[in-house]
């Protein structure tokens, strides 16, 4: 496998909850250990024996196709088995809790466990409580660590590094967990994050995080190398932060008039999936300047990156457990 | 039985700030009332004499903000052992919120909870009833036949009165029979589905907050309301420096308004919910050090009437849960003491006496209860105190049947070693 770094670097997380407590070295060695795994992609084998008979549990509370998708493919390929577990965020407060269903599944012998949920910090708390390695698919308004791996390993290739790079994240940056782990990730690996929106969809305190705020995306287009264009994602939105979804989209969507004024080489991306015609206009969605795709592509090849290393984690802790009580 | 029943505290420092007593004195209780202060000569017929050197002696806590969760959540808590609690810690009066299930919403209701108070038999049992039936903040309750069973106020806690004219009927009519209004003072338009304070650590762990100005602005309405009215009000649990401007500005006005703090508001801020960690998921949230600050100053300044724990007892169980849908509410009353003298009297913000002052007769006074003073003839509620011993929170040996303490571990000063209540003793601190 392709490393930029020594072999020397040693992973200790057996989670990936979050972004916010990583350091730069971390995020790049999983970046690079990624982009090994991107070239088993192009084999016409495409699996890798990794975590053959290790069962990986996607553990869903909360609608999801892409992310889950990409971690079952991710996990398949790295020959691992997979559970899917879908249960509606209604039930959490009544009936099984949530460390109740994590506790059960563990007694099936699951490694890892793969979780969405819509509280902040549901992954951390089923961490506490099992001994399986837990990944964060998304949580809440809290990080969703994968999304943001992805997008900046897109960023890293498309880019070739992050220094001086200035990055603008338009939408609801309130209720976007996409928004809080890019800004973690790109802050620590040397990017300028511009935050893009009307004050209503920030988040409180927002000018104590690592970023600039700006309110009107015409202010602040021309300086940006890359554009992430979040999702407005309408049940999540509270009360009323802005009149219309047209008034919106006149002062924040990303039209073809507004590329024109933009730089030529702007990178546009979206986590997905995209409203067209809302917060990005169709003909830029799917035009030169867009890596969608690829974000989409990149996401399978984090995702096995982020399982294997975990994985390897709980390896190293058992040994030096076992080490510990021998001696 | 024949004679009377007395029991001699003999040399310890009596501190009554109601009479401005803080001296070294004897106590005799005879039967249920304090008997003699001063020097007292043994009598021959003392049942029984205690040694109180280097002890505090003062009159029988009061705590006016608790939840004991009977009828309803008895698993949670019961009367019994919430009032087992209560000794332990000191005091000897609390004050149940009316948020049980059934809320205490009417006459029966208010007898049932003093009826289970007096078969527990440790503490004296007070109870504020619903402002609104069913606490749903739109019709009021009976207001006057729970004040003629003996409730000692009205408050909706655990929500606000969220309706403005609703609120000025309910301190209308309260103004009629003198009652007093309590708030838990919460602008649910603001604060609805917030789970802490809303600021920096709010959207660093991507939690819904609650503004500080959802507090202020009930507070504020409601002050003005009272200007109108002159109803006694009380703002239960303010948590804001600005809550503290409003309270200053009011008090300043004249007007019969009156506030309470709790310890968790004294000693704990936002930064403490970095893990998610459901001990410190409380309402209204845990703030910053510059409300801690502010709620110290007007402690010093004595613009606080009450200290309250709002003891809020939940099982492990419901506080395991996410943190989003975890319960609000910290258990604490039998370590409230130790925090609040970590709180106030270690850093020299206020001294013992005002400490007790407000765990007593201040109030005694919002509620109008002739309790909380310890002069000759009063009930003999007494609470005899070891200021300088240390000890470790150890929320496993708490009577209270819930452990949902984030001080579980600290290090307290001063403990509570024996809880009379009229004249019988009703705790006594284990040996350690």
């Amino acid at each position: 496998m392709a490393r930029r770094r020594t072999d020397k670097f040693r992973w200790r997380h057996k989670h990936l909850l979050g972004l916010r407590d990583l350091r730069r070295g971390e995020i790049e060695h999983i970046l690079d250990t990624a982009e090994g795994f991107e070239e088993i992609s192009t084999r016409s084998i495409k699996k890798a024996p990794v975590l053959r008979g290790k069962v990986v549990v996607n553990m869903f509370f909360e609608d999801s196709t892409r992310t889950r998708n990409s971690f079952t493919l991710a996990a398949n390929r790295l020959s691992a088995d997979v559970i899917e577990f879908t249960k509606t965020a209604s039930s959490v407060s009544k009936g099984e809790t949530l460390i109740d269903t994590a506790r059960n599944l563990e007694a099936m012998g699951i490694d890892i466990v793969v979780i969405r949920h819509g509280a902040g910090g549901a992954p951390k708390l089923v961490s506490r409580s099992i001994n399986a390695c837990v990944v964060n698919a998304g949580d809440g308004f809290n990080e969703h660590p994968t999304q943001a791996l992805l997008d900046v390993y897109t960023i890293r290739k498309v880019c070739g590094g992050f220094e001086g790079l200035k990055v603008g994240i338009v939408g609801d940056i309130a209720h976007s967990r996409v928004a809080r782990s890019n800004i973690w990730a790109l802050s620590k690996l040397g990017a300028q994050v511009i935050l893009i929106g009307p004050p209503t969809l920030m988040p409180s305190c927002v000018e104590q995080l690592p970023v600039r705020v700006s309110y009107s995306l015409d202010a602040v287009l021309e300086e940006l190398d890359v554009i992430n264009m979040l999702r407005i994602q309408f049940e999540r939105l509270g009360g009323n932060p802005f009149p219309s979804v047209r008034e919106y989209s006149h002062f924040f969507g990303l039209t073809v008039d507004r590329m024109k004024r933009a730089k030529p080489d702007l990178v546009v991306m979206h986590p997905g999936p995209i409203n067209r015609g809302l917060e990005i206009e169709s003909e830029v969605a799917d035009g030169p300047n867009s890596v969608i795709l690829q974000q989409v592509a990149h996401g399978l090849a984090v995702r096995m990156a982020v399982l294997f290393l975990v994985h390897q984690a709980a390896i190293e802790e058992q040994r030096e457990h076992r080490q510990k009580h021998r001696g | 039985m024949s004679g009377k029943h007395s029991i001699l505290i003999r040399g310890g420092r009596l501190i009554d700030p109601a009479n401005g007593v803080d001296r070294q004195a004897d106590v005799l209780v005879t039967d249920d009332v304090v008997a003699q202060i001063g020097e007292v000569n043994e009598p021959a017929d003392a049942d029984r004499v205690i040694d109180a050197t280097d002890r505090l002696v003062v009159p029988g806590l009061i705590d006016l903000h608790v939840h004991f969760r009977e009828p309803g959540d008895e698993e949670e808590e019961t009367i019994a052992s919430g009032s087992a609690a209560a000794l332990a810690g000191g005091f000897t009066s609390v004050v149940c919120m009316p948020n049980t299930k059934p809320a205490i919403d009417e006459a029966t209701r208010v007898e049932y909870v003093h009826r289970m108070g007096r078969q527990a038999r440790k503490t004296f049992i007070y109870v504020m009833g619903a402002i609104t039936q069913g606490r749903q903040g739109k019709e009021l309750a009976e207001i006057g036949l729970m004040a003629a069973a003996g409730a000692v106020g009205f408050t909706d806690d655990g929500m606000g009165v969220q309706d403005t004219a609703v609120m000025l009927q309910a301190l209308k009519y309260a103004r009629m029979l003198d009652a007093l209004v309590a708030q838990h003072c919460q602008d649910d338009t603001l604060a609805r589905g917030g789970v802490m304070n809303a600021g920096y650590n709010a959207t660093v762990l991507g939690l819904p907050g609650i503004d500080p100005l959802a507090e202020e602005l009930m507070l504020w309405r409601d002050v003005q309301l009272v200007k109108k009215t002159g109803t006694r009000y009380h703002a239960q649990h303010i948590s804001t420096a600005g809550s503290v401007e409003i309270i200053r500005q009011a008090k300043a006005e004249g007007l019969p308004v009156t506030c309470e703090v709790t310890p968790h508001h004294l000693l704990l801020t936002d930064n403490a919910i970095a893990e998610y960690d459901t001990n410190f998921k409380v309402n209204p949230p845990l703030r910053t050090n510059r409300d801690i600050e502010a709620l110290k100053a007007a402690i010093a300044e004595g613009l606080v009437d009450a200290l309250a724990t709002d003891h809020a007892p939940h099982l492990k169980s419901e506080k395991e849960l996410e943190f989003l849908a975890a319960p609000f509410g910290i258990a604490s009353l039998e370590c409230a003491l130790g925090l609040y003298v970590k709180a106030l009297v270690d850093p020299g913000v206020i001294g013992w006496p005002e400490l007790i002052a407000m765990l007593t007769h201040r109030p005694a006074r919002v509620l109008r209860v002739a309790r909380g003073t310890l002069g000759v003839g009063d009930r003999a509620d007494i609470t005899i105190i070891n200021p300088d011993v240390e000890y470790v929170i150890d929320a496993d040996r708490f009577l209270s049947k819930s452990r949902n303490c984030p001080y579980n571990g600290w290090l307290a000063r001063s403990r509570v070693e024996k809880t009379f209540v009229a004249g019988e003793l009703r705790y006594e601190a284990p040996e350690r």
